[in-house]
């Protein structure tokens, strides 16, 4: 199904679809309110921009680094040039554990190179252990938000939901209630789990070590307890200095949540005495990516999912309308990346109204480079029907005495046909707007009577 | 060829234009430091205490499973640091010492050093962070200048208990981890 | 008027001239009465922004080409619309042979209240409008062109069109819940997205309808013409009025 479709069975649901708007509002207002708070915001989004391009600017060379100073820690380092070889690595991993039951905590990247039912087909329960994310394992869905997995559903779906998987109380609904009930769910599988997989936040080239944000404080559940730590990361996630953090950390949460910081900022850099940590340095895309050089400043993203909640778009058409595993104005500059043809509805998912831009913290031009990504699509999906009339539509305005017989004709069929027989796209207008009354002359004409 | 290698090489063949790495200037704010630390751990839904108000919350709740890691509070302990974290499962109190804390978030900086278990304030049902009041840093610049690049195997900004706000965005304090967090500025 | 004032050449949007002439009419008569010379050059056409918006900035090579060639010879253009002065400064194609006429271009083309505050320098207008006027900020004029300030960036509050009806004798200006949230038009998106289209609309009519809008205006008829739209279909009472009109009937 394309987005309009998507979006359009989304807003059936009326009260549903309203409270999902106003919430994610109230996520955005609280943004606001936090990061005027700040008298040098905008000099850290413009700082954290200059530090995103100068890493991408060195790549290869900040990569090589972490790398190096990762390995010296004792962290062991893989690569993996795309989904496949990232999930046969952690498999592979896990095999060598004798694990059959693994925990993860939160990971875009898992999500996107679909590691869950790779795993679950090889014979490994994964537990993902983010509250949100768990809700949504339970429903076998995908995160509807990359920060808020569960925004779509309501405490009532949720309470039905765990009185048949956690033998909660019918009808039950109170959010701490079903939170303690997931608490001592997931509590026994941090205790029986003897490999952990985390996402990563940021990578710093200069330490070799790597961050991980949570609220709940599961990803520390997880890998403390665990013999083994997997962490994923996409090799864009790179910072050049520790001091970095400063800048990042700052933004990060209060984008997000509109929260000063996480409350768990874990740093890892060396494994505990006798225990493990893997880390896969991920492409997928990413190098593909970084060559294209409109797009490429899509990479800066730190996954705050501050651009979801601006978004009029999202917030009233719902995650899964994007089909696509990061959803929101982020996700359609970089979905299109990956696979055009699936995605080729999400740039045009947008008013181009630019608010996803300005709440950006590492200011990606989001809304400009959807304007791009439509030249794209254009480009490659041949001169469909639209392309046509459009084409049409440049031959008249170019040459002024064609608009004018066309604007003339426009305003007299809009006088003398009913709103059904008016051609296609107003046609569509006029389901549920009414067009302006035609007037009898234009602006021009006036001009020629009244002016020269 | 490797994954590595054609990673690598695929990010070398493109001509990149260069840019610099920006200097990061030493942002500050005004106001009173511990004001402004309790105020953030407040939002935080944590909770900042003298030491006689730690003291009588202690004494009036009747712990039995309470691991101190805190010089100024190792009266307190009923258990010694375990070996496995496995056997923090039915901790009730952990007190540690904080290194530092960071006034415009709350966040508090813990090493290995502090920690003795990695698993330890996130297992525990409730935390407390003993704090010294002159050990407050104003943002997070700052805390990063403190820390520079000292080696610890592990590392942690801690902001306040374990919390969610996943079931229609109602904030609930205790999802995984610790179900509160008390600092005791000393 | 003056004899020594620049010349400016009007640039009305095609759905303007169209549909909505008295917005073109006002627009000429309130710089008119600002004492500037004003031409409308009558071989103008289209910027090309929904075939642009749509995908197809290639094929508006031509339609940019003659927008140049049109508006070269005055000191000023001026357009009461910041979509379609956004569109000419930052997404024509580039067209060669015209390096020049279209850097020009690019610096003396304004919406027509930022021409009044920025160019013209007018920091207030006296007159009278006792009215409850909503403004509906469009995203292209705010975010595009910052003609005012975004609820989204921590920048000290602004606003250019406020500014110069704030200071007309009896206007109540209407605060809103959500001061900048797009209102669903976006050009192609109102019908390759008409669900969402309608819904955006619908709201933001809904926040002025809670704060008791009783004219809403704006800065880009287009905006206006799916509010108005939808408005109208749903026998809402709102009047709608462009800037433009305001000012001249506040002026007259």
């Amino acid at each position: 199904m394309t987005h309009p479709e998507n979006a359009a069975e989304f807003l059936k649901d009326a009260q549903k679809s309203k409270w999902h708007d106003e919430t994610l509002w109230f996520v955005r207002d609280k943004r606001d309110k936090v990061s005027k708070g700040i008298p040098e915001w905008e000099q850290l989004r413009e700082l954290a921009s200059g530090i995103k391009d100068n890493v991408l600017a060195n790549l290869a060379d900040y990569l090589e680094e972490f790398e190096r100073n990762a390995t010296k820690n004792g962290i062991i380092v893989h690569w993996a040039a795309d989904s496949e070889e990232h999930n046969r690595l952690v498999l592979e991993i896990l095999q060598q554990q004798n694990c059959t039951a693994v925990v993860k905590s939160k990971s875009i990247l898992t999500e996107e190179c679909h590691l869950n039912p790779y795993l679950e087909k090889h014979g490994v329960e994964v537990v993902d252990t983010d509250l949100g994310e768990r809700i949504v394992q339970f429903l076998n869905q995908p995160p509807s938000h990359i920060v808020l997995p569960a925004i779509h559903l309501k405490k009532g779906e949720i309470s039905e939901l765990f009185h048949e998987k956690l033998h909660t109380e019918k009808g039950n609904e109170d959010p701490a209630y079903l939170t303690q009930a997931a608490r001592v769910h997931l509590r026994e599988k941090f205790f029986a789990a003897k490999v952990a997989i985390t996402g990563v936040n940021f990578g710093i080239a200069e330490t070799g070590e790597f961050v991980v944000c949570t609220n709940e404080g599961n990803a520390d559940m997880g890998v403390h307890l665990a013999d083994v730590h997997i962490a994923c990361m996409g090799i864009e996630k790179i910072l050049p200095r520790r001091k970095d953090l400063g800048v990042f950390l700052r933004l990060l949460a209060r984008s997000a949540t509109g929260q000063p910081i996480t409350n768990y900022n874990s740093h890892f850099r060396s494994p505990s005495p006798g225990k493990e940590i893997h880390l896969i340095l991920v492409d997928n895309g990413r190098t593909a990516q970084l060559a294209r050089e409109k797009f490429r400043n899509s990479l800066k993203c730190i996954r705050c999912g501050a651009c979801m909640n601006t978004c009029p778009i999202y917030r009233r058409s719902g995650g899964f309308s994007y089909n696509s595993t990061v959803p929101g104005p982020i996700g359609s500059i970089l979905s299109p990346g990956l696979d055009l043809k699936k995605h080729s509805s999400l740039p045009f998912a947008s008013t181009l109204c630019g608010s996803c831009t300005d709440v950006c913290p590492v200011k990606i031009n989001i809304h400009e480079q959807l304007y791009e990504w439509r030249q794209e699509v254009t480009k490659t999906q041949g001169e469909f029907a639209k392309g046509l009339s459009m084409k049409l539509a440049n031959g008249i305005f170019k040459s002024p005495l064609a608009y004018k017989i066309s604007g003339s004709l426009m305003r007299n069929a809009l006088k003398s046909l009913p709103n059904s027989l008016i051609y296609h796209p107003l046609n569509v207008w006029g389901k549920n707007r009414n067009l302006p009354d035609a007037p009898k002359e234009s602006f021009q004409q006036w001009y020629r009577k009244n002016r020269s | 060829m490797s994954s590595r290698e054609k990673i690598l090489s695929a990010i070398r063949s493109l001509t990149l234009e260069p840019k610099a790495l920006p200097d990061i200037p030493n942002f500050s704010n005004s106001g009173d430091l511990v004001e402004r630390f309790t105020l953030s751990i407040s939002g935080n839904k944590g909770e900042v205490l003298s030491k006689s108000e730690f003291e009588e919350w202690f004494s009036s709740s009747g712990f039995s499973k309470v691991i101190s890691l805190s010089a100024q509070f190792s009266e307190l302990a009923t258990l010694p640091l375990p070996e496995d974290p496995h056997a923090l499962e039915t901790l009730e109190v952990a007190i540690l010492d904080g290194q530092f804390g960071v006034a415009e978030n709350g966040a508090i900086w813990l090493e290995d050093t502090q920690l003795g278990l990695r698993a330890l304030p996130f297992a525990t049902e409730h935390l407390v962070i003993v704090l010294d009041r002159n050990r407050l840093e104003d943002t997070m610049h700052q805390g990063y200048d403190k820390i520079a690049v000292a080696h610890s195997g592990f590392g942690l900004f801690l902001a306040g208990p374990s919390k969610t706000a996943d079931i229609e965005q109602s904030l609930v304090i205790g999802a995984q981890g610790a179900k509160s967090l008390r600092v005791v500025l000393i | 008027m003056k004899a020594n004032s620049p010349s400016v050449a009007l640039f009305i949007p095609c759905y303007v001239d169209q549909f909505y002439p008295q917005v073109g009419i006002a627009t000429l008569e309130l710089l008119e009465k600002l004492g500037c010379k004003v031409t409308y050059p009558s071989g103008q056409t289209c910027c090309g922004q929904p075939l642009a918006n749509a995908g197809y900035a290639r094929d508006t090579v031509g339609t940019a080409r003659h927008f140049i060639e049109t508006f070269n010879d005055f000191d000023y253009v001026v357009c009461p619309s910041g979509s379609c002065t956004l569109h000419v400064k930052e997404h024509f194609p580039a067209i060669a042979g015209l390096e020049k006429e279209q850097e020009a271009l690019e610096h003396k083309i304004y919406e027509l209240i930022e021409f009044i505050t920025d160019v013209l320098k007018i920091e207030k207008l006296e007159g009278k409008f006792p009215h409850r006027v909503g403004f509906h900020s469009s995203c292209h004029g705010q975010r595009g062109l910052h003609l005012s300030s975004g609820s989204e960036l921590n920048q000290p509050p602004y606003n250019k069109a406020r500014k110069l009806l704030e200071n007309l004798a009896g206007l109540e200006w209407v605060e809103l819940s959500r001061t900048d949230e797009c209102c669903g038009f976006g050009g192609t998106f109102a019908v390759t997205e008409e669900a969402l289209s309608i819904q955006m609309g619908k709201d933001r009519l809904a926040d002025h309808r809670e704060h008791k809008t009783e004219i809403l205006t704006g800065g880009d008829m287009s905006c206006i013409m799916h509010l108005q739209g939808i408005a109208t279909r749903s026998k809402q009472e709102m009047k709608f009025l462009h800037l433009a009109e305001i000012l001249n009937q506040a002026l007259s």
